[in-house]
């Protein structure tokens, strides 16, 4: 811990930018949470002491500039390759860490493929899924994550279930899948949210670390400037709407499964 | 006593401290721009209030903002 002096006095810093950010400030929207997701998992990567083992994959969307911003190597990839990319990379170099950064238009929309076969071979990566509902980076279409009745560029009368079926649950998605070893889905709103959010991106390294299998942090997330809101209406968005649509929760974790079936075996 | 100190060239002004500091310490005066021509905000606390709780560093997306606390001295 860093301890600093000013006017006689000793202190130390109990809160500033992880060591696993660079230095360059964050070029995302003000009041944007990717700026709040690349904070709590470079904070995870801090306390784990991995970051000289990581490899991060940065998308296409808002999330590759990701590669600018964490002090660690990144592999910018084609549109909705980040997991295949990631296999190989894991596959080749098995003691590294594997983290990917997704945004819903890659990872729900032009990835499902790769995103579904990933974790059904369960590979020991760990990707973080930034949910925020529309495509930002390209000026506000509609996603595959988009509500019912959520007006974007593509959808200006709202989204309709009719012509355009419903708001793609990736997490319940990959749940059931063997491969799996840990699927949570966690939001951004609040400072206790956060904080939770934290503790499953903790976790879901641990699954790699642990050689358990696959695993996935969905983060609900803003989009204030293509969702025509304040901050401050962009976070409450997310509290009212968006965790109705997409239910908080841990969606498979696999220690809370081998516990109960320790306790079945015991019990004989 | 312990403080927070904000990082005005990493600051964008999207005002998401303010409601989260529990006893309202961080004010959107508009007093000055930062490198980037955007207002950042301001902490003022005369009384010491601060109690280093982190909540507005936790909800900051840009990390610009540091809190210290004070190191307590083992009585010998």
């Amino acid at each position: 811990m860093d301890v600093i002096t000013i006017e006689g006095t000793e202190y130390k810093v109990v809160a500033e930018r992880p060591k696993s950010l660079t230095d360059t400030p964050f070029t995302y929207c003000p009041g944007c949470n990717h700026g709040t997701t690349h904070k709590i998992i470079a904070e995870v990567i801090d306390e784990l002491g991995i970051q000289h083992r990581c490899i991060g994959i940065a998308s296409v969307g808002c999330s590759v500039f990701s590669y600018e911003f964490f002090d660690f190597d990144f592999i910018s990839v084609p549109h909705g390759r980040a997991l295949a990319v990631a296999t190989g990379a894991k596959r080749m170099r098995p003691d590294s860490v594997l983290m990917t950064y997704q945004g819903d238009g890659d990872l729900a929309a032009i990835g499902t493929a790769e995103t579904i076969h990933a974790c059904n071979r369960g590979e020991r990566v760990t990707c973080i899924f930034v949910n925020n509902a529309i495509y930002g980076m390209t000026g506000g279409q509609m996603a595959p994550t988009t509500l019912l009745g959520m007006k974007t560029t593509t959808s200006p009368l709202g989204r309709d279930a009719k012509r355009i079926g419903w708001p793609m649950k990736m997490s319940e998605m990959l749940a059931p899948l063997q491969g799996a070893a840990y699927i949570a889905r966690v939001s951004m709103h609040d400072a206790k949210h956060i904080l939770k959010a934290k503790a499953a991106i903790k976790k879901a390294f641990r699954a790699q670390l642990e050689d358990k299998g696959f695993s996935m942090v969905e983060v609900l997330s803003n989009c204030n400037v293509n969702w025509h809101m304040t901050p401050q209406e962009g976070v409450k968005f997310i509290e009212e709407q968006m965790t109705k649509n997409f239910p908080l929760g841990v969606y498979k974790d696999v220690w809370q499964e081998e516990a109960a079936k320790q306790t079945a075996k015991e019990e004989g | 006593m312990p403080m927070i100190e904000i990082l005005d060239d990493a600051c964008k002004g999207c005002l998401l401290c303010v409601p989260a500091c529990p006893h309202e310490l961080i004010h959107n005066t508009k007093a000055k721009l930062n490198k980037r021509g955007l207002y950042p905000v301001e902490y003022v606390d005369p009384d010491g209030k601060c109690t280093g709780c982190r909540l507005c560093a936790i909800v900051c997306p840009d990390a610009a903002i540091r809190v210290y606390k004070e190191v307590k001295k083992k009585s010998a």
